[in-house]
């Protein structure tokens, strides 16, 4: 059924009607995802019909529950086999359930898991006019500065909005990943940016920033969903059909029937090659490779803080788990076309990250950097196009998600009188006043420089050593003279934190729910033990490293 | 299973560390003594194994090996050989007398926040960073080794830069910003010289498939595992350049002096004497093993790389008006002379460098903790603050004197011997060297008579007038340095018997034997 895809109901809709067949879609195997996108549904209806005062509670609960169901769900069908033996194609050849989809799956879930905490704080800010207020915008419509707004303050609204929000963005990244045909792909896609751009919105301080960020990200994250829109069409001229596995047997050179519509398109490499070129653009572009990464520092900037954790982790891994498949199941016969290109991305991303992190003054700005640095050190490991390729990345972004949530949930305590502390010269002296918080953030910062004994160096020994085998020394070497000017910068808000003098009117450390101090202290023991011992989840990633096809 | 001796000497000072950082901040001399008794406790652990330890038997020993990282090809494998006996004894000894010397140096100013606790902190690094020593020591597997090489550099970076001397000349403020400026850079180029070995570890790691020395350099030997040989030396150069930066060689050295300046007298000497030494152990260890025609191809360059450190730390200490950076600039020139043993190819070079080890920890420990004590009843780093101290204080100044005679390789004293060990196993292969470097011990006697003459003899500074003698503590401290010190230099057979095996082994890892007496072949 696979090879015949979706589009082949179309084309064979001259046969009679009866001939139609209601397609087969394998509810169990889907459930992650559809559990998500339900309760997303349900939270929709809880912002209709449930009274004000209790949709926060029953918005948390419910999203908290699917979460969590949906993890479970993942975890039974990888203990199921369907991560290895019985890893196939289903829904009609749209989805593919194998052993990448499922962990970066099992990834995003507890990346959000730990993220919905972080969203549901409201502690940090003292109460106004009786009311705990979160991170966000009391109503998103009220014009910034205006009465309404003043009035929606004083009334006590909260945009609970934003838990729905939050699922439908996870549905779309668990789909993202395990997309088996173009078109699935480009819908995930939009189903999980549309939220987040929404999401970048709704910072309840300094709201025209936030506003800003959202807007810069919903203009370059359209024209990008342009250009891959525009390459899926250009690789349909060019095989003829949208699924993976027949694209991936054009261009392999077998082309099966070839349609008599297409005919004079099919099988030409100046299609193939653009469409390539547009694809990958658009999902480098989420992922915040350089020469796309021109949103990130400022969306990461202007975002709500819990939003930023939550979306610099989970879309990375889900963008780059679109990324491998269409590299390793698409595109493995033109790996030499797409190779040395990728190194040019990987380096000038490394370093590019690196060098520019450095004059950074803002602590969001500065991790935003950092995570682009990253990708370029993730993008080392895609490109070694080998099985360790493939699960080292996924090692590594199971290991950065969760120290980027962590560190942007300790940037959230951090605060004076405008809201969170984000200029680095408020952090000056911070390991004096609050050693725990200061200690706790060195450890993400050692993790986000690859210390040993922490899994930012697990990961990225991983990724070092699946680029070196599969032939990459020179992107190593790159790599890792690019860590050590990274470190230069992770090292300085360090030496700020521990070794320079309070200043008299600096921050205070707010203190927090258990919710977030959850979200911080899973951050903190996945950090530690992925880097003592990660041999468990290696193995896990390895198992999980085949492509189904 | 027997007891795992060598692993209890790494993870009773890591929890000794745990411990220490937990006792409460008001509980500060509890917090010491925990720190002391941990360190002491380490040592006789230390001891056990240089008793159990036998000279004569397989090169490994005490070995323990489990699975790790199996993906990675990890294992968690210990043994110690001669060499890794000699330096796990030296720094389990020293440990104890650099938390006693730096009993006050962490005793917060004012009391800050309530949960601000410099002290229990100190200590708890102090142990740290003796825990991540010994492992480096200990261990047989290169990965195992590179984590607790590059992981010691986070809580010395804490140590340099969190805990300073007290009464800066230029006050507190100058002193933070040069004391942060000093942990920076010994970090980032600690860290930078164990990134670019990072990519040497993993390029072995695709040469080689595992990360076990003996299973490498066991292949090695008997030829199943070929390495191209540029590949060997792009390998060897990798983990060379992390293991110069660190013990340093010239022209890698100049965050030592920074780092040993801005620090206090005991963790310069944490610095110099005990975790600098992982470097030319690492040389011994792990460059001669892994790349013996690389390490040869190298030796040249090294050599004269060696001489320069020994001639230009000797002269640039001869022109330093700073007491610790003049002992700093002193250490580089004897590091100078470690891999000029280690590198001359000689089994008597070889055994030198291995005891030069050894006594250097122990010489410059004396030293500057003498320097430290000075240091904290004056005031001032500068040499010129000082004048006329052994008329007020002569049992420090005499123990400083014999510190500072050690460090010039006085005859009688340990390190005359591995001087003379080195000079005479460098001189049988590479004569010009070997003269050359002679030099050094003559500007050696230089910087140490003058300094001693500047700050100890002469006139009696109204500054220094009422300067106390050394307290009992002090004494506790110095005392046994100064007799081990004696009895190494009369009778250097201990420690010589130990470590002379484990350099012939080393020498047969390179193929190299010693030159023949040039006497027999004129015949």
């Amino acid at each position: 059924m696979s090879a015949t895809a979706v589009h082949s109901l179309w084309t064979t809709a001259a046969d009679p009607i009866s001939k139609i067949q209601a397609p087969k879609i394998e509810y169990g195997q889907l459930s992650p995802t559809l559990i998500v996108v339900g309760a997303a549904i349900v939270g929709v209806l809880i912002e209709a019909f449930i009274p004000r005062r209790s949709r926060y509670y029953a918005q948390v609960f419910v999203s908290v529950v699917a979460l969590a169901a949906a993890f479970a769900a993942v975890v039974a069908l990888a203990a199921d086999g369907y991560g290895t033996t019985k890893a196939h194609i289903a829904a009609m050849g749209a989805i593919a359930v194998d052993g990448p989809s499922l962990f970066l799956q099992g990834t995003i879930l507890l990346a959000a898991l730990v993220g919905l905490f972080t969203f549901a704080e409201r502690r940090l800010d003292p109460q106004a006019h009786g009311n705990r207020i979160d991170s966000f915008a009391a109503q998103a419509s009220a014009v910034p500065g205006s009465d309404s707004e003043k009035a929606a303050v004083k009334a006590g609204f909260t945009t609970t909005e934003v838990f729905p929000l939050l699922l439908f963005a996870v549905a779309g990244m668990l789909v993202f990943p395990s997309a088996n045909d173009l078109l699935t792909l480009f819908v995930a896609l939009e189903v999980f940016s549309l939220p987040l751009y929404l999401l970048c919105a709704l910072a309840r301080r300094k709201r025209l920033m936030s506003q800003e960020a959202a807007v810069k990200y919903f203009l370059l994250g359209a024209f990008a969903s342009a250009f891959t829109l525009f390459g899926i069409a250009l690789l349909y001229g060019y095989a003829g059909s949208v699924s993976y596995a027949t694209i991936a047997r054009v261009v392999e050179g077998n082309v099966p029937n070839v349609d008599p519509a297409l005919a004079n398109t099919m099988g030409n490499d100046a299609l193939l090659l653009i469409g390539v070129a547009m694809v990958v653009m658009g999902l480098l572009f989420k992922v915040g490779a350089v020469p796309f990464h021109m949103w990130t520092p400022d969306v990461y900037q202007g975002a709500p803080t819990p939003v930023t954790g939550f979306m610099a982790a989970a879309t990375k891994v889900a963008a780059f788990g679109a990324l491998l498949r269409l590299l390793y199941v698409v595109l493995p016969g033109m790996r030499w076309d797409w190779r040395p290109v990728m190194w040019g991305v990987a380096i000038v991303t490394m370093l590019g990250g690196a060098i520019v992190a450095i004059t950074q003054t803002d602590i969001k700005r500065l991790l935003a950097y950092s995570s682009i640095a990253h990708a370029g050190f993730i993008l080392a490991g895609v490109i070694a196009t080998s099985k360790d390729g493939v699960s080292s990345v996924l090692f590594y972004l199971a290991a950065y998600s969760f120290v980027t949530i962590g560190a942007f949930a300790v940037v959230t305590l951090v605060r004076d009188a405008g809201g969170e502390a984000t200029h680095l010269s408020k952090w000056a002296g911070l390991g004096r006043r609050s050693p725990l918080v200061a200690a706790v953030f060195a450890v993400f910062l050692l993790a986000f420089a690859g210390i040993p004994l922490t899994s930012g160096f697990a990961g990225k020994f991983a990724v070092f050593k699946a680029a070196a085998e599969g032939g990459a020394v020179p992107l190593v070497v790159i790599g890792v003279i690019s860590s050590a000017i990274a470190a230069f910068f992770y090292i300085r808000v360090i030496v700020l934190m521990f070794f320079s003098e309070p200043r008299p009117e600096g921050p205070t450390v707010a203190v927090p729910s258990p919710l977030t101090m959850t979200a911080i202290g899973v951050g903190v023991a996945v950090t530690v033990v992925l880097g003592v011992a990660p041999q468990y989840f290696l193995d896990l990633a390895n198992q999980a490293g085949v492509f189904v096809r | 299973m027997s007891f795992p001796l060598l692993t209890a000497t790494a993870v009773l000072p890591a929890l000794g560390a745990v411990a220490t950082a937990a006792v409460p901040a008001a509980r500060r001399t509890a917090a010491k003594w925990l720190a002391l008794i941990a360190s002491l406790a380490t040592l006789a652990l230390a001891i056990a194994v240089v008793v159990r330890f036998d000279p004569d038997g397989a090169r490994y020993q005490l070995t323990e090996s489990h699975a790790w990282i199996s993906a990675f090809g990890v294992r968690y494998e210990l043994g110690v050989d001669g060499i890794g006996v000699a330096l796990v004894a030296l720094t389990a000894l020293l440990i104890p007398f650099v938390i006693l010397a730096g009993w006050h140096d962490a005793d917060p100013l004012e009391t800050g926040s309530r949960r601000w606790r410099p002290t229990q902190g100190f200590f708890a690094l102090i142990l740290a960073v003796e825990a991540m020593v010994i492992i480096s020591f200990e261990a047989t597997d290169v990965f195992l080794f590179y984590i607790f090489f590059e992981a010691m550099l986070i809580p010395l970076y804490f140590l340099i830069g969190g805990f300073g001397d007290r009464a800066h000349e230029h006050g507190e403020e100058t002193a933070s910003t040069q004391r942060s400026y000093a942990a920076v850079k010994f970090l980032l180029y600690n860290l930078a010289g164990g990134l670019i070995m990072l990519a040497a570890v993993i390029g072995l790691y695709v040469v080689a498939g595992n990360f076990s020395l003996t299973e490498i350099a066991q292949a090695r030997a008997n030829g199943s595992l070929h390495m191209a040989t540029s590949t060997e030396r792009w390998l060897f150069l990798g983990f060379f350049f992390a293991f110069a930066v660190k013990a340093p060689l010239w022209p890698l050295h100049t965050w030592l002096p920074n780092a040993m300046g801005e620090a206090t007298a005991p963790v310069a000497v944490l610095i110099t004497a005990v975790v600098d030494k992982v470097g030319t152990f690492a040389m011994l260890r792990f460059c001669l093993q892994l790349f013996p025609e690389a390490s040869k191809w190298a030796t040249p360059v090294i050599l004269v790389l060696a001489l320069i450190s020994i001639l230009y730390g000797a002269l640039l200490a001869v022109g330093q008006r700073d007491i610790k950076r003049l002992v700093a600039y002193a250490s580089i020139s004897h590091f100078g002379f470690i891999i000029m043993g280690i590198f001359a190819m000689t089994s008597q070079g070889q055994s030198g460098a291995t005891l030069y080890m050894v006594n250097h920890g122990i010489s410059t420990a004396a030293l500057l903790l003498v320097a430290g004590f000075l240091i904290s009843r004056r005031g001032s780093r500068l040499i010129a603050d000082y004048g006329g101290v052994q008329k007020v204080a002569p049992v420090l100044a005499g123990t400083f004197l014999i510190g500072g005679l050690a460090t010039l390789s006085l005859p009688g004293l340990a390190p005359f011997v591995s001087e003379f060990l080195v000079l005479v196993g460098t001189f049988t292969r590479h004569p010009a060297i070997g003269i050359i470097a002679t030099f050094g011990i003559v500007l050696a006697a230089l910087y140490t008579l003058v300094l001693y003459q500047r700050t100890m003899t002469g006139p009696v500074k109204p500054e220094v007038s009422a300067m106390p003698d050394l307290r009992v503590r002090e004494l506790v401290v110095v005392a046994p340095l100064i007799v081990l010190l004696i009895f190494l230099g009369v009778y250097p057979k201990p420690v010589a018997d130990i470590v002379n095996p484990a350099v012939k082994q080393t020498m047969s890892d390179v193929h190299q034997t010693d030159p023949k007496p040039e006497v027999e072949a004129a015949k």
